[in-house]
């Protein structure tokens, strides 16, 4: 009986987001100023992979475009977003408000002055000293915004007041980010191109940096959907449910506080992935965390695909920054998810 | 698995809540706690759960003190329907009835074909099995309440620690989750502890009542002892008629204020 299952990810609404992520995979691969052909774009791909051997019948230089250029900036878009999305959807467990966000909560913004400080005091290039930095940054950022918004909203309301901390936060954040740039103001074209929020310093090496730290987030945000949704019962239920939701909480924190980091310190900062993701999510395929947080996963990479793709075509040969292109679409998003919780508060 | 309370003392954001509280649940017997709004009843029944910290005094259950156990064998422990529970918009009737299983699942681990059939078995025993799938947002104000009492149900608790099980009921409803309660007590030897703020209610189902009042115990024993017209009048403040029921237990019944109204 259908009904005596309960929610988890199904094989159905899996498929249909690892194809959406592969085919924006596939079209960002495939168009850009060098013009590819697409089926030697596949065989090439596919003689990557162990035990295949076809020739692609492409170009040194169109190899070269696909597997230093295009390749490395498909996958580090992805990542990024995926990152993005599944920490939003972590941050919306933790506070149980589905504003939070890494950009909104001062996540990003905490992440970012973490990686300017080690890039400014230590070295010009990505060490992987950024993302333990950005890390740092992140959960200062979010202790801040939480800190801020308790003491403001006492008494309760909290799911606004949360997020309004958490924009002072970030403001305050970026100031703090903008001062310390000044101080290596001369560097600031050549190194910082990342805090302008976009995926041109992909390479093979900036994505093994993060690699690790993103593997351990994302592994442990996941295995922690269901805890989440007996966390969304409240502190005090919950811990009649023998959950202790002091660590529940703390460990979904730092995960999504290090996912948000790996993506800060590779591509500086993105807003709203976090909540235009999981939103969708829950709307096409529930709201269990077993289901929101491996599909947002997936749908924040195939949305961060498609994003970069439409920053760097839709003005070429110009390029739009990402966080613009994805501002542009999450803003007006975010005041429909403000309405839908707000509807649900006031019924 | 007895319940037993020891001159208690608990203090919430530095306010005193309850004092000096005791009683005695023995293993399978049912007490109710009643008393006037804000007396403290609910907060009795968080300090028996081991969810706020007493000040003084001693909580066991079954022996043990719920605040130094972990959260997980406190679950194993007792089960709680809460007066507001929160119920998560968009979770279905058996997602939510599942979480009565937590205490039960590995920490990073899933539900079992056994978790299933438990929580299963739980809305079948409260009618609901026709309501599974609904989301919890879409259910009238008795549903809920059976929901939240299901969802106890599944933890298997020896000890039912129920704070209103009935406030949102209708009469029959009220009636029903009663019946209930009580045939999961003689059945299954549960240990009851509720808190009921309808009085002839209370002292129709339970074997003993505590009466609390301004955080103390203003009396305590069977209903015929405890529900008597000068109690009621001194600390709810209410003029009732009391007179044994058919099974000699007391029924109350309000006496309009004479010369108010027409
Ligand atoms: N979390 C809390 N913090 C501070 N005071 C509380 C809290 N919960 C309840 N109280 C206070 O404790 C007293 C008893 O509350 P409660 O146990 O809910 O009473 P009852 O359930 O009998 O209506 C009330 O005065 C209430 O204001
Ligand atoms: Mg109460």
């Amino acid at each position: 009986m259908r009904t005596r299952e309960a929610a988890r990810l199904r094989p159905l609404p899996l498929a249909v987001a690892v194809l959406v992520l592969l085919a924006a995979m596939l079209a960002a691969l495939l168009v850009g100023p060098a013009g590819l052909p697409a089926a030697g774009v596949v065989k090439a791909l596919a003689d990557r992979l162990p035990f295949v051997h076809v020739d692609s019948g492409l170009a040194a230089v169109d190899r070269n475009v696909l597997f230093e250029l295009r390749l490395p900036r498909v996958l580090l878009g992805a990542v990024v977003g995926g990152l993005l999305a599944v920490a939003g959807a972590g941050y919306q467990g933790v506070f149980r408000n589905p504003l939070a966000d890494p950009y909104l909560l001062g996540a990003a913004a905490g992440a970012g002055v973490g990686a300017t400080l080690v890039i400014v005091v230590l070295s010009d290039r990505p060490t992987p000293a950024v993302p333990l930095a950005s890390f740092a940054g992140a959960l200062g950022g979010v202790a801040l915004a939480y800190g801020l918004g308790s003491t403001a909203g006492r008494g309760g309301s909290g799911t606004a007041t949360l997020v309004l901390a958490g924009v002072a936060v970030s403001s305050f954040l970026a100031s703090v980010q903008a001062f310390l740039q000044q101080a290596k103001a001369e560097e600031l074209q050549r190194i910082y191109s990342w805090i302008l929020g976009g995926l041109g310093l992909a390479d093979w090496p900036t994505l093994a940096m993060i690699a690790p730290y993103a593997a351990v987030a994302v592994v442990t945000l996941l295995l922690h959907g269901r805890l989440l949704d007996v966390l969304s019962v409240g502190d005090e239920e919950a811990a009649s449910l023998g959950l202790s939701a002091a660590r529940v909480r703390l460990t979904v924190l730092a995960a999504a506080s290090l996912a948000t980091a790996c993506a800060v310190a590779v591509s500086g900062l993105i807003g709203f992935v976090g909540v235009v993701v999981p939103h969708v999510v829950r709307r096409l395929a529930g709201g269990s965390y077993r289901i929101v947080l491996p599909l947002s996963l997936l749908g924040g990479a195939a949305f961060l695909t498609v994003a970069d793709l439409v920053g760097r075509t839709i003005v070429a040969p110009g390029e739009l920054p990402l966080g613009v292109v994805t501002a542009f679409v999450g803003g007006p998003f975010f005041v429909l998810v403000l309405r839908a919780v707000r509807g649900r508060a006031e019924p | 698995m007895s319940v037993s309370v020891r001159g208690l003392d608990v203090d919430l954001e530095g306010r005193p809540v309850l004092r000096g509280v005791s009683l005695e649940v023995p293993a399978g017997a049912w007490t109710a706690v009643i008393g006037p709004n804000g007396a403290g009843k609910s907060t009795l029944l968080r300090a028996v759960l081991g969810l706020v910290r007493p000040r003084g005094g001693a909580v066991r259950v079954a022996g043990e003190d719920p605040w130094s156990l972990t959260p997980r064998r406190r679950a194993r422990l007792v089960a709680y329907a809460p007066q507001n529970p929160n119920l998560p918009p968009g979770m279905t009737v058996f997602d939510y009835t599942l979480l009565g299983r937590s205490p039960y699942i590995p920490l990073l681990g899933r539900e079992s074909a056994r978790d299933r059939a438990v929580a299963a078995q739980a809305l079948d025993r409260l009618d609901l099995t026709g309501l599974a799938g609904r989301p919890l947002d879409r259910l009238s104000g008795g549903e809920r309440q059976r929901v939240v009492l299901a969802r106890a149900l599944a933890q298997q608790a020896p000890v039912l620690a129920l704070d209103e099980p009935t406030t949102a009921l209708d009469i029959g409803h009220q009636q029903q989750v009663m019946d209930l309660v009580e045939r999961l007590r003689r059945d299954d030897g549960l240990t009851v502890l509720t808190t009921i703020h309808d009085l002839t209610l209370a002292g129709q189902y339970a074997d003993a009542l505590v009466l609390l009042s301004g955080g103390r115990v203003a009396a305590s024993g069977p209903p015929g002892e405890v529900l008597t017209a000068e109690a009621v009048g001194a600390h709810f403040g209410a003029r009732v008629h009391v007179a044994p029921g058919p099974d000699g237990r007391p029924v109350l019944s309000l006496e309009r204020s004479r010369g108010e109204g027409r």
